[in-house]
């Protein structure tokens, strides 16, 4: 029962490979990473069954450490490429490694288009508030306010709220954590790769290096403790005022639900096309206003 | 020998499934080389719009018409645009009510929408009561190929509205051929 | 390609396309609608999901490239279809499937451009977007095609040199072209010559996924078959992996231009009339070669020493076929759709040897024969 943890991670790590990592200390990514490894582990599933794709940045430099089917794509397109691999091999399971530039900056439109496919796979999209491998720049979630240097006088744009950005798109599972719970993230993650769908999991992470230093947040331990003070569970939140969640981290799951998932819906397709039929639907196509929104 | 043929008019009256329809009856049915090319606007109605057809016994190369055999034109920009570009004995079709201004007396003016939607109701058939009209006037195309082309074409349940348009273009076509000098039947002052 | 299918039909070149890519194994296609290359598309989502394969229509021109090459790592033979705009939204990840070796085929209906530029017009602005589009040094396969006949066999040979190179391939169409309609008997389905790309026959634990071969070309597994190799578009060693090191570095990047140097001669396609015997040679590809091959043998027929160079294939450059016939003739002429870029890579492989000139069209409107036999008076 009780595996030593360096036991679990050691198992998918590519020893031989390309160690030291190129991550800072302090970084979050790579607890991103020990979680994912555990859910993975504690599913069972085959490493030659799993295909880890990601985009560029800091956290998608991922794959080549770890021992599955492994592709460090270009910047963005992370989860396109991940669509093509889905629908052609719909029986692997592709999870999709991201940063916040990465997956709602360059890639934004492929994350809407991926939410609303429902195809399934899940985006693990690292909420570190930087462009951290270019060096500290304001990316699509660094708060208003914020300083980074190409926002030296503070960033103007308001921010993405990633996990929210993937339910409103139609993703069908939508969950958000941080690095500092370390155990609800492995379980949120887990939770997402058993969802059938798309499924998001975003996990807030800390830069201390070009991040916290320059926003005065301390070092690696005090912007864990920032996470631990501003976390709020999804349940709590759903009591609070709006200006009682200014500031907080609403964590936990906020979308599950179940919706014919892409690939299987694809298939009914096939088997209409090859009869020569139209494929029968739940909505017509008069139904063009979407309700999904009621549903949240 | 080389033929040209080129359909002006604009998008919405079907000309570009014209030339499809008449290159398929020359070369699928009546076995000659052929190569369909077509040029539009950005608009799916309304716009300039033209299909070509260049007919020969022999590979063609060179795709497009230049030195126009047939010129059949459903609007007065569409004649007037390429009419320079019929050869001296080259035949010009006109719709009768769409070209008010015909260019020469030698035009060929049928009332081709006019005439298909009072005998069928609607101008939907007006492209290939204008196939019927062509075969009839110049016999480029047979009209066992052209029935036969039509009819692998158009939609289920249409046929008979499309052999009927074929016929009366055809029998229209041929009368106007044979008294080529008449001046189109409205009055021009 | 020797047994004829039963059935004549009159087809667009871009629905020849379609049936080349289905007739080749094609299983997947992801694109973006864009005229004038739309009708691949529409021929595909019909005819993909009815066998079995699978027809995406993604949110732009980069997913759809990124969705191909996904697909094609998980062993799919993957194809997209553009124009001009959306071709250039691409050319990012045509660099990535150059270093990753990811076999897909792109076809690219070009028209007038740059930017919007006339959507409905034909041109042949392309070729060296074609050749340099994406950023740094990379080798290229690029096809062309005059025909509609010939679209349908060069879209096969595509997607055949693509598998069997590991390199993306790219078929430059023009809008004449992907838009005319001929009558073509296409092959039977057994008669098309279809190549898989080489699975490799080592055991996992053995497998380099960019190891040096004889031809330079890597056994390429896909994911899911049980070889977890890792796929980057960084500069990596024989085994996948991110690599800083000089002799690497060279090593890798070679073997990317040694591999198609070595297909030269089965890659590089040209074919020509009356080459035997001209003085004077016409160059020239897709649409603008059907009116060469007109004035070539209008000329000739009158006794001028005149021969037509067709060009099937864009890049690598087909310089054996020029080779062959330099020292034999005074001129060339060039006739291309655009302001002489096939010209100058002819000037380039002439080094002189004879006069290059060049007749090029850039008002939307084809070459039209009658305008290539003035030019070539001009020469006589």
């Amino acid at each position: 029962m009780d595996v030593p943890n360096r036991e679990i991670i050691g198992r998918y790590l590519r020893h031989a490979k390309r160690f030291p990592h190129i991550w800072c200390p302090g970084c979050g990514n790579g607890i991103v990473l020990g979680c994912l490894l555990r859910a993975i582990d504690a599913l069972g599933w085959n490493k030659d069954d799993v295909v880890l794709v990601s985009g560029i940045g800091c956290s998608s430099r991922a794959p080549v450490y770890v021992d599955f089917n492994t592709l460090h794509t270009a910047h963005g397109r992370a989860l396109a490429f991940a669509t093509g691999i889905q629908m052609v091999r719909p029986k692997l399971h592709v999870v999709v490694i991201m940063g916040d530039g990465d997956a709602v900056g360059i890639g934004g439109n492929h994350f809407i288009h991926a939410c609303r496919r429902n195809i399934d796979m899940t985006a693990v999209v690292i909420n570190n508030f930087i462009y951290g491998m270019t060096g500290g720049q304001q990316s699509p979630t660094t708060p208003q306010g914020a300083l980074s240097s190409t926002s030296v006088y503070g960033t103007l744009d308001q921010p993405f709220d990633i996990a929210g950005l993937a339910a409103s798109a139609g993703a069908t599972f939508s969950a958000r954590s941080t690095t500092y719970h370390v155990k609800e993230l492995e379980k949120l993650l887990k939770a997402a790769f058993r969802h059938k769908g798309f499924s998001v999991v975003e996990a807030i992470a800390a830069c201390p290096t070009t991040y916290g230093r320059r926003n005065r947040q301390g070092g690696a331990v005090d912007m864990m403790k920032w996470q631990k003070k501003v976390a709020v569970s999804a349940k709590r939140a759903a009591g609070m005022t709006p200006e009682e969640l200014h500031g907080r981290i609403v964590t936990g799951v906020l979308v599950d639900r179940d919706a014919p998932e892409y690939t299987e819906e694809y298939d009914r397709i096939r088997r209409a096309a090859a009869e020569g039929k139209r494929v029968a639907f739940r909505s017509q196509p008069g139904d063009v206003t979407s309700t999904r929104a009621k549903e949240y | 020998m080389r033929t040209e043929i080129r359909f002006a008019g604009s998008g919405g009256q079907g000309l570009i499934t014209a030339g499809v329809i008449l290159a398929e009856a020359v070369g699928l049915h009546d076995g000659k080389y052929v190569v369909q090319t077509q040029s539009y606007g950005p608009e799916a109605r309304g716009g300039a719009s033209k299909a070509e057809v260049v007919i020969d016994d022999r590979p063609i190369r060179y795709p497009k018409a230049q030195r126009l055999d047939v010129l059949l034109a459903m609007t007065q920009e569409g004649c007037d645009r390429y009419y320079h570009d019929l050869k001296p004995e080259g035949v010009l079709i006109l719709d009768a009510d769409l070209v008010p201004t015909a260019p020469t007396s030698a035009a060929l003016a049928v009332p081709i929408t006019r005439m298909v939607r009072e005998a069928l109701g609607r101008e939907l058939f007006a492209n290939i009561a204008a196939l019927g009209v062509l075969a009839g006037a110049t016999g480029i195309v047979g009209m066992e190929a052209l029935t036969a082309a039509v009819l692998a074409r158009v939609p289920k349940g249409t046929e008979q509205k499309n052999r009927d348009a074929l016929n009366l273009g055809f029998e229209a076509g041929r009368s106007a051929a044979a008294s080529p000098a008449d001046e189109p039947e409205h009055d021009e002052v | 390609m020797s047994a004829e299918g039963s059935r004549e039909a009159l087809l667009q070149g871009n629905e020849a396309v379609v049936e080349g890519a289905v007739a080749v194994g094609c299983s997947f296609y992801a694109g973006y609608p864009i005229t004038p290359s739309t009708e691949v598309a529409e021929g595909l989502a019909a005819r993909l999901p009815a066998t079995g394969g699978t027809f995406l229509q993604m949110e732009d021109e980069i997913a759809s490239i990124a969705a191909c090459l996904g697909a094609s790592l998980a062993g799919a033979k993957a194809m997209t279809a553009t124009s001009g705009p959306g071709f250039s939204l691409m050319q990012e990840l045509v660099g990535y499937a150059a270093i990753a070796e990811i076999p897909f085929v792109l076809v690219n209906v070009m028209r007038y451009g740059p930017s919007t530029g006339l959507p409905t017009s034909p041109s042949q602005g392309d070729v060296m977007q074609a050749r340099w589009g994406t950023h740094g040094d990379h080798p290229i396969i690029v096809l062309t095609a005059s025909s509609v006949r010939e679209a349908f066999d060069m879209t096969v040979k595509s997607f055949n040199l693509a598998e069997k190179y590991r390199s993306p391939v790219i078929l430059l169409l023009d809008e004449v072209v992907g838009h005319m309609r001929e009558k073509v008997k296409l092959p039977a389905p057994e008669a098309v010559e279809r190549l898989e790309r080489i699975h490799p026959s080592t055991p996992p634990e053995w497998y380099a996924p960019y190891e040096e071969t004889n031809t330079g070309v890597p056994p390429m597994a896909a994911f899911g078959d049980g070889y977890r190799f890792h796929v980057t578009g960084l500069v990596h060693d024989r085994m996948g992996f991110p690599t800083q090191k000089k002799s690497e570095i060279v090593q890798g990047t070679n073997r990317l231009y040694r591999k198609i140097e070595r297909g030269f001669r089965e890659i590089c396609m040209t074919d020509g009339v009356g080459l035997e015997d001209a003085r004077t040679v016409v160059v020239a590809y897709g649409s603008v070669a059907r009116s060469a091959q007109q004035a070539v043998e209008e000329m000739r027929d009158q006794g001028k020493p005149v021969g037509l160079l067709r060009l099937r294939t864009l890049w690598p450059f087909p310089r054996a076929a020029f080779e062959r016939i330099l020292d034999g003739v005074d001129d060339i002429l060039v006739c291309e759709l655009n302001r002489g870029q096939v010209y100058r890579e002819v000037l380039r492989v002439s080094r002189g040897r004879c006069e290059v000139h060049k007749h090029t069209r850039t008002d939307g409107e084809m070459i039209t024969p009658a305008e290539i036999v003035r030019a070539l008076r001009e020469r006589i």
